[in-house]
């Protein structure tokens, strides 16, 4: 399992990566697997605010639904259009080009609260 | 079925819009030879309509070869777990079809009087059937029937003033989806309750979540599992004393038929499937027909219509005072019923008996011949059907999905899998009274020998299924790209370009 | 002869008494009654009243006896309609739709062995889409009255809003099914008389094509007015009326439902039915029901050689997310069972007709209905409500009160329209919802005009 350090991880399997206040997110390589073949993304719209531990949007696969659940608070700036077209991208490019949503975070103390990689680890290997 | 023979044709990639030639025609129609009328106004008409232009020889065979791409009951052994895959009688299918049944019009129930003894006379018997004496035979289906039940559950509740404060159905985890969509459909929330070790509901579990905050449990009897709910009786006495009813589903009524009475064990209202415990043809996917039998208290909320008895002996279609309503435009699935009041009719008490003797002692001796090869869950004596699991299987690397597969190969129709959700790669099997005993153990043995080849070689049966007219499909292909319609330039994903109000803008224009 | 003791106890049971007996000692059960041990006692084995059983003959002799208790089994001439229509249905319909391949096969979740159902459903969708003019359709639902709810709880959850309005006139049945379906998500429903009454408040109108008494609508003025409000425009159609009609997507409608079953067999006293439902592509994930999709195989067949052929062409259950077996409390629908023998007889009749026979088939229906129309309307004491284009139906006024003029034709053997005089539009009044169709002939025209002229005689309006 793929597991970049230089990111905050959450219970729900999703990843974060800061850039200032800006804050990429996306599902790791650990539930991309779980979840088999992505067939289906539905992400919010820019501007849609998002409250930390919300659900904003799902990822199908051709028998199961995930919801997705914000790790951090923010406002969407953008979202990965590419995903519409070509789902796939969360499977084979977890934590680059498979990425979700990009958000203006509120508070930055919410990112450093999560999970780093060693923690998701062992969490994920003791479920 | 036609064996995959190399070479053949892509058949699938040729429908009938892609055969034939422009010319063709499979009906002749009069021409109108009378006074001609003018059309209406150009702009409410349409030019041509693109449907395929075949020969009637043509459309006849290209659809006699789709059927023999099909598997039915009537090709070979058919256990789809919780479906009930029995013969289908086929007098039924006579009967349906004599002309003043076929032919009665829905708009003139007076003049169908036939039709309307058949009707009353089907109420009765699954009134008496299921000791709940209310019936509406207007569910289409058993997902309609449910949602029928649990609104009728929805207006007591409302006339009673409690609506506001009983917002919550409970429903067990093995239950079929329908049931928690049914509950959503009705302006419910949903409160699943576990299952405990022995296969039947966590009583504990239930216990804690009785309060006067739920509006009814959903329990079908026999459970998934195909086990008896051991204690229902206690269930149901505790449900209502906090004010709450008990719904009962009835998918698996095959099991129980002439045995036990829902109504006996204290179950307020419960849906039946025809297509299921009363051999009516699934068709594919339906039709089916689900009605709902009630107790006295519900009664007054049964969907319309129900036939009733007029003092002269008139039969007449009868809407409850306080009725939800109608479910389809008319009166239910008439064809359909007259089918299942075919089938009581011939079987009679002793006959249905019968079936819920051979339908148990079927897959009780399925369950004996298996045992040995496959892990089950629940080692219990169960009722109409059984529940295995290939975890020893999945361990040496072969999936439920391809257990199933490989059983085609066997000229087999597989079991139901993935289902209950509470088993993990679950395989439910339910053979029905209608397979002999050596029907049974012609299954047992492929599946028997599906194990040992998981066993001795499991990437072969990845491979499965080698005889049919197409392989294994890829599903992740169909979901990502979907193709819904011909012609076929590729229906794009959609519903994630925008919300749900751009949606409407861009529907709208704007 | 296996020489086995005992009977089978229903010539649908093969097990024998020897059979049941060997398998019980493999069970370890010393009777069937142990099967049951489980059930509560005191409740177990009820005396259950039901008729005696009936051999195959005796079935037959009842159910003879009762269905010649129906004036249907008289052939009466009918111009009935209001919701049914009595339809020509190719004979190749029927001979195909039985096949038990087809007839005996359940839900299609194993598609190595279900390309029939999937491929034909697949037609269906197709031929569905071109009557409608929409891009999406699904496999099928109960009929046209709950695909319509089920269309306004799309609508509902799309705009987020808790209306929807259904524009006179409109099938009461179809009023009542959005209503009982309505009540359980919380929706209002306005039966509204002009479109210029829709608000924003509401999530969809629904308008029927051609309305309830008859009459051909233009959709795109009702399109407008629902878009311009935000709402969605829900059409509901006769199918074989799209033969001529302006397909309803072309003229604006987002959502296109529909009764089917009476291209797919007989009316059979209203069921089972078939509904239609094809919507605009933005709502595919939002639909109910069963949708097929094209694909193919994972890898192709292994030639004799060892190589493999190229992937062959297939068809699936897709966008299954959608739907109660995965989703749950959260599906678009509990829909399940639906009406699939049905879709596919309406398929085959579709492709049966072909562009030209449909087209033909709608225009001789226009033709004899007009015909009709113009013959009773020359009866002294009758007149045909004008109302604007219309197909099939019309509305006939007598000398007498509607349910009069019906009892006198019933008297005569003749089985009139729909009495609609307790309906709220002006032009109902005192009105007999009179339809003739493609099946319609020249005979019982000449029946219903003779009877009218004899009941406007008897009125004494008959005197010129």
């Amino acid at each position: 399992m793929e597991l970049p350090t230089d990111l905050r991880y959450t219970s729900e399997h999703e990843w974060i990566r800061l850039d200032g206040d800006e804050g990429t997110v996306g599902i790791t390589d650990f539930a991309q697997e779980q979840l088999g073949d992505v067939v289906y993304v539905e992400l919010p719209e820019a501007g849609t605010q998002l409250v930390q531990g919300d659900t904003f949007g799902s990822v199908e696969s051709v028998k199961a639904v995930s919801d997705l659940f914000a790790p951090v608070s923010g406002e969407v700036l953008e979202r990965n259009e590419s995903l519409l077209d070509a789902p796939e991208l969360v499977n084979t490019s977890p934590y680059v080009d498979g990425w979700l949503l990009k958000l203006r975070v509120e508070e930055l103390t919410q990112v450093d609260a999560l999970l780093d990689a060693a923690s998701y680890r062992s969490e994920t290997e003791s479920a | 079925m036609i064996e995959r023979a190399i070479g053949e044709e892509d058949f699938g990639a040729r429908l009938a819009f892609d055969r034939g030639a422009a010319g063709r025609r499979a009906a002749a129609v009069p021409q109108w030879q009378g006074r001609e009328t003018p059309l209406p106004a150009a702009h409410l008409l349409r030019d041509s309509v693109r449907l395929p232009e075949l020969s009637q020889g043509e459309l006849v065979r290209y659809y006699t070869a789709l059927s023999q791409r099909n598997f039915g009951v009537d090709t070979g052994s058919y256990p789809l777990g919780s479906c009930s895959m029995k013969y289908n009688p086929k007098v039924n299918d006579l009967v349906a079809s004599l002309p003043g049944l076929a032919n009665a019009h829905p708009a003139e129930p007076e003049a169908a009087q036939g039709t309307l003894r058949i009707l009353l006379d089907l109420q009765r018997a699954l009134g008496a059937i299921t000791g709940l004496p209310h019936v509406s035979l207007a569910p289409a289906a058993g997902a309609q029937g449910e949602l029928a039940g649990i609104l009728m559950i929805r207006r007591a509740l409302e006339q009673r003033g409690e609506i506001d404060k009983r917002r919550r159905v409970l429903v067990p985890d093995s239950a079929h989806g329908t049931n928690p969509a049914t509950a959503a459909m009705a302006g419910f929330t949903v409160t699943q309750i576990p299952t405990a070790a022995d296969g039947a509901m966590d009583r504990a579990a239930l216990a804690a979540e009785l309060d006067g905050s739920v509006a009814a449990m959903m329990v079908t009897l026999p459970n998934t599992l195909g086990l008896w709910e051991t204690g229902i009786e206690e269930v149901a006495r505790d449900l209502h004393r906090v004010g709450a009813f008990v719904y009962g589903d009835g998918a698996n009524l095959n099991a129980i038929v002439g045995r036990v009475r829902y109504g006996d064990l204290g179950i307020d209202i419960a849906h039946l499937n025809l297509h299921k415990t009363f051999s009516t043809p699934h068709g594919g996917g339906g039709p089916g027909a689900g009605p709902v039998c009630a107790s006295t208290a519900l009664a007054p909320y049964l969907p319309a219509p129900v036939v009733a008895e007029g003092s002269t002996g008139t039969l007449a279609l009868h809407r409850p005072g306080e009725s939800i309503g109608q479910l389809q435009q008319f009166h239910g699935s008439v064809g359909v019923l007259v089918r299942a009041y075919a089938y009581i009719r011939t079987l009679g008490l002793a006959g249905l008996r019968a079936v819920s003797e051979n339908a148990d002692l079927n897959a009780n001796y399925l369950r004996v011949l298996l045992e040995p090869h496959y892990d089950l869950p629940h080692p219990r004596q169960g009722l109409h059907e059984v529940v295995f699991s290939g975890s020893r299987q999945r361990k040496a690397g072969v999936r439920a999905y391809d257990i199933a597969k490989r059983l085609i190969d066997y000229g087999l129709h597989p079991p139901t899998v993935y289902f209950p959700l509470i088993v993990d790669e679950a395989l439910m099997i339910e053979p029905t009274e209608t397979e002999s005993r050596e029907d049974i153990e012609r299954y047992a043995a492929a599946l028997v020998a599906i194990a040992e080849e998981a066993e001795r070689d499991p990437e072969a049966l990845e491979a499965a299924p080698q005889r049919t007219p197409i392989g294994r499909l890829d599903e992740t292909r169909a979901a990502r790209r979907p193709v819904l319609r011909w012609p076929g330039p590729e229906t794009k994903p959609c519903g994630s370009k925008g919300t749900v109000e751009r949606q409407v803008q861009e529907a709208a224009g704007a | 002869m296996k020489g086995r003791a005992g009977a089978a106890p229903t010539p649908y049971i093969p097990n024998t008494d020897a059979d049941r007996a060997a398998m019980l000692a493999r069970v370890g059960l010393a009777s069937t009654e142990e099967l049951f041990k489980e059930l509560p006692t005191d409740q177990r084995d009820p005396l259950i009243d039901l008729p005696p059983s009936l051999g195959d003959l005796d079935l037959l002799e009842h159910l003879r006896t009762l269905a010649r208790r129906n004036a249907a089994a008289q052939e009466r001439p009918s111009f009935l309609g209001a919701g049914a229509y009595r339809r020509s249905v190719p004979a190749v319909t029927g001979s195909l739709a039985a096949r038990s391949e087809f007839m005996t096969a359940y839900t299609p979740y194993q598609p190595e062995i279900s390309q029939g159902t999937l491929q034909s459903a697949f037609e269906f969708q197709s031929v569905v889409c071109e009557l409608a003019g929409l891009a999406v359709a699904n496999t099928g639902l109960y009929d046209g009255a709950s695909a319509t709810a089920e269309a306004c709880l799309l609508a509902a959850r799309v705009t987020r809003r808790s209306a929807v309005a259904l524009l006179e006139p409109i099938h009461a049945g179809t009023v009542d099914v959005v209503r009982t379906y309505a009540y359980g998500m919380g929706l209002r429903v306005d039966v509204i008389g002009s479109a210029a009454q829709l608000t924003d408040e509401h999530a969809a109108v629904v308008a029927q094509q051609p309305d309830f008494l008859g009459t051909i609508r233009d959709i795109e003025p009702i399109a407008e007015a629902a878009h311009a409000v935000g709402a969605l425009c829900v059409t509901v159609v006769d199918p074989l009326t799209l033969g001529l009609l302006r397909a309803p997507g072309d003229a604006g409608a987002d959502i296109v439902t529909g009764e089917g079953r009476d291209l797919a067999g007989p009316v059979a006293f209203g069921g089972p039915s078939l509904g239609l439902f094809a919507a605009r592509e933005v709502y595919l994930r939002q639909m109910p029901g069963r949708i097929v999709g094209r694909t193919q195989e994972q890898r192709g067949a292994r030639r004799g050689d060892g190589s493999e052929a190229p992937p062959r062409t297939g068809y699936v259950l897709t966008l299954q997310t959608r739907e109660q077996f995965i989703r749950r409390e959260r599906a678009t629908s509990n829909f399940s069972t639906g009406q699939s023998l049905l879709a596919l007889a309406f398929t085959i009749t579709l492709q049966a007709l072909g562009p030209q026979g449909l087209r033909e088939q709608a225009t001789l229906c226009y033709q004899k209905a007009h015909n009709a129309a113009a013959r009773a309307a020359a009866i002294p004491g009758f007149a045909v409500v004008e109302r604007g284009p219309w197909f099939q139906e019309f509305l006939l006024r007598g000398p007498l009160p509607a349910a009069a003029v019906r009892a006198a034709l019933a008297e005569r053997g003749i089985e009139a329209g729909l009495d609609v005089s307790d309906r709220s539009e002006p032009a109902a009044r005192e009105a007999l919802l009179m339809c003739v169709t493609e099946t319609t002939t020249e005979r019982e025209v000449d029946a219903l005009v003779a009877a009218l002229t004899a009941i406007g005689g008897a009125t004494g309006t008959g005197r010129d």
